[in-house]
């Protein structure tokens, strides 16, 4: 079995790209740039309305666009990305995928697809108008929460069929390591699964109180469950481009990797602390006593020591790096930098916006602070540098080399330009609007609000500079999902025949040999449920007998 | 492990150790932390329940408020009792949902919280500079969602 496995493996190598691999990876990401194509516009016309300057016709509603628009970019750009990722880096560096794994990530495909297609019907039909977060006792039509059903159990699929490529994998390689990016797979796995938890038993209680089966339902125990997931989601997206940043940029600007402990360390860190963040989203809530909330700023404030060590990690690699290549002083290795290569660009403007979107995150996750701009247009700013820059433009950069290798294509120079320009005017777009957000957020405009002045109020119309920046930021960012939407396409399907590297980084010379703890999943798995469970067995329990609501439609 | 590296990792771990102590010193110590009312209520039965059968504005004491209101789509119920105050009135703002969740947002001011369904919500605030006070709602709750608002007045 071992020897068969080492001469697949052989043989992989030399082939180059599995086709049926590919046809995975392939499909995962037409779905994701189809999504952002879609989504984006989606934002423009939000974008547009809530600047004043466009007035949507009477048939679209303002609060379903940004539902479509939260879906479309939050849960199928994102987990489609990343699965079509993550499925190529496990066939890449675990020797291909195994038919069963295969198969189940494309049942896994499908179930998401037709789970889409069900919760979108009815949100076309304007009855779903809930948002991506359909908070309780707002209830939509029963089909938008089957839905939802099909796509978690998709993403379970995927998850499941990682895990038996890893263990197949594990058991074939004793008392080796998981590479590097199958690592980082792993724990994207381990907190899909775990963190969809949450939701599933939230979309388990509404589906029967939706039909009238069940008459009330609890909306704290709802919104909190709905927190258990929706932090640890998007934690999930931000986990992947790290991936990217500690294993592909290193490589893409010519050097080695950071500390191989370190960078399992941060994944492990990650893995166990992400799932107990997402309650800061609850710290102005009621039913929930102070000091439960003050271990919670706790939990969400250590996020941010994982991520100062991945900022210091970039940072050492870029300088060695840059050094090696001869820059002399305290800053001359950014001139070494492959400013030019879009593989290196995007996930840099990526991790640079991390610096501010990080420090805005730990003041959302402060007690005080957090008052000032809870559900303000400060964390609409917020997720658009995460999730918009941080996050968007790391997969951008990933897409520039991936898509054409597992299409057989190549990177061309003058593709590479488009890719430049592309990345430039998205920051530029993103950049706008998230500061406007930000500022106009500070000042107490609220999220999730169409066009309003509150009847000419004065504060209200002291508002309106700043969000015509969301319309200019808005109009940039359409420019450049449009051509970024076509340079995959184009990647995948016109770019000129030939074969494309996946840089993988090596590690650092001399490095110490990585200790066999960072491999025992289970303990990890482990002492992550024993986290999750300080944070939430108090207020959940809590909850238990507290009065609930009838369903409502309020559109 | 690199010197600097230790550094930045000591640095690091302070940072996030002073942040918690100061957001702790000032929540336990001085009383500034947010909006945790623990007090649940029928949501179906709003009307009937104490106090919120009578919202409107109550005076406790000398510059001191109570407004018991009611977030409802998509209005804030306060019995009709227009929100006037004297500068330097202290005042609670005791709330609920009888519907979806709303928000209770004053802007320019720090007061910022969930009203849900099914429990009672309270934040106090005094009110030193005169002016018009915007109050909106800042959390999605339908179609009328951006009409939701209401203001206080301060002489």
């Amino acid at each position: 079995m071992a020897l068969a496995q080492t001469i697949k493996e052989k043989a992989n190598n030399a082939l180059g790209v599995n086709p049926l691999d590919a046809k995975i990876t392939k499909s995962y990401f037409i779905v994701t740039f189809l999504a952002l194509l879609i989504g984006g516009y989606l934002g423009l016309i939000q974008g547009l309305n809530r600047a004043g300057v466009f007035e949507l016709p009477s048939w679209l509603d303002y609060y379903q666009v940004l539902t479509a628009h939260g879906l479309l970019l939050v849960l199928v750009f994102s987990s489609f990305f990343t699965i079509g990722y993550f499925y190529a880096a496990m066939s890449n560096t675990l020797g291909g995928l195994l038919p069963k794994v295969r198969k189940m990530v494309w049942i896994g495909f499908s179930m998401k697809i037709v789970g889409f297609v069900i919760a979108v019907i009815p949100l076309i039909m304007g009855d779903a108008n809930v948002m991506y977060t359909f908070y309780p006792p707002m209830a939509a039509s029963t089909w938008y929460y089957v839905g939802l059903v099909f796509i978690v159990l998709g993403v379970w699929m995927a998850a499941f069929g990682a895990f038996i490529q890893v263990a197949n994998w594990r058991k074939n390689h004793k008392g080796q390591h998981l590479p590097i990016l199958s690592y980082f797979a792993t724990g994207v796995f381990v907190l899909l699964f775990f963190g969809t938890l949450p939701v599933a038993i939230e979309v388990f209680m509404i589906i029967p109180w939706t039909l009238g089966w069940i008459e009330t339902l609890n909306s704290m125990l709802a919104r909190t469950l709905f927190w258990a997931f929706g932090h640890t989601l998007v934690n999930i997206w931000y986990l992947t481009a790290v991936s990217a940043w500690y294993v592909i940029v290193p490589k893409v600007i010519g050097g080695r990797r950071f500390s191989d402990v370190l960078t399992r360390v941060v994944v492990m860190v990650l893995v166990i602390l992400n799932i107990t963040g997402g309650f800061h989203h609850q710290i102005v809530d009621p039913a929930i006593s102070e000091p439960v909330k003050f271990m919670h700023v706790f939990m969400s404030l250590s996020i941010g020591f994982p991520s100062l060590m991945t900022a210091y990690a970039m940072f050492a690699v870029f300088e060695r790096t840059g050094r090696a290549k001869g820059a002399k002083g305290l800053f001359g290795f950014f001139k070494k930098l492959p400013w030019g290569d879009v593989r290196f660009l995007a996930p840099f403007i990526a991790m640079a916006a991390f610096i501010p979107a990080g420090a805005g995150g730990i003041v959302q996750t402060t007690y005080q602070l957090d008052q000032v701009i809870h559900n303000s247009l400060w964390v609409v700013g917020h997720f658009h540098l995460t999730l918009g820059m941080s996050v968007a433009l790391t997969f951008f950069g990933i897409s520039y080399w991936l898509i054409p290798h597992i299409s057989g294509r190549v990177l061309t120079k003058k593709m590479n330009k488009v890719g430049v320009i592309t990345t430039i005017i998205w920051t530029i777009g993103m950049s706008t609007m998230s500061i406007a957000m930000h500022l106009v957020g500070l000042l107490g405009s609220p999220r999730r609000t169409s066009y309003t002045t509150y009847g000419d109020n004065a504060t209200a119309l002291g508002w309106d500079p700043y969000l015509i920046f969301l319309a200019v930021g808005g109009t940039f960012l359409i420019v450049a999902v449009t051509m970024q939407a076509y340079n995959a396409f184009h990647l995948m399907f016109l770019a000129p025949k030939g074969e494309e590297e996946f840089p993988i980084a090596e590690e650092e010379e001399n490095a110490s040999k990585t200790p066999f703890w960072t491999e025992r999943w289970s303990r990890i798995i482990l002492i992550m449920l024993v986290v999750v469970a300080m944070a939430y067995v108090i207020p959940l329990v809590d909850f238990i007998g507290d009065p609930g609501s009838i369903p409502w439609r309020t559109w | 492990m690199h010197r600097h590296e230790k550094i930045w990792l000591t640095l690091s771990s302070l940072m996030i150790i002073g942040f918690l102590v100061l957001a702790g010193y000032q929540a336990f110590a001085l009383e500034l932390g947010p909006p945790s009312h623990k007090e649940t209520i029928d949501p179906q039965k709003v009307d009937e329940t104490a106090p919120f059968n009578e919202p409107g504005v109550y005076q406790t004491g000398e510059n001191e408020y109570e407004v018991v209101m009611i977030g409802q789509v998509f209005s804030f119920n306060a019995g009709g009792d227009e929100l006037v105050f004297p500068a330097g009135s202290t005042v609670t703002f005791t709330m609920t949902s009888k519907d979806v969740v709303h928000g209770f947002q004053i802007a320019g001011t720090n007061v910022n919280t969930m009203v849900m369904p099914g429990y009672v919500q309270k934040v106090t605030q005094t009110f030193d500079s005169p002016g018009e006070y915007l109050i909106l709602c800042n959390e999605y709750c339908g179609s009328g969602h951006q009409l939701m608002a209401s203001t206080i007045t301060i002489e």
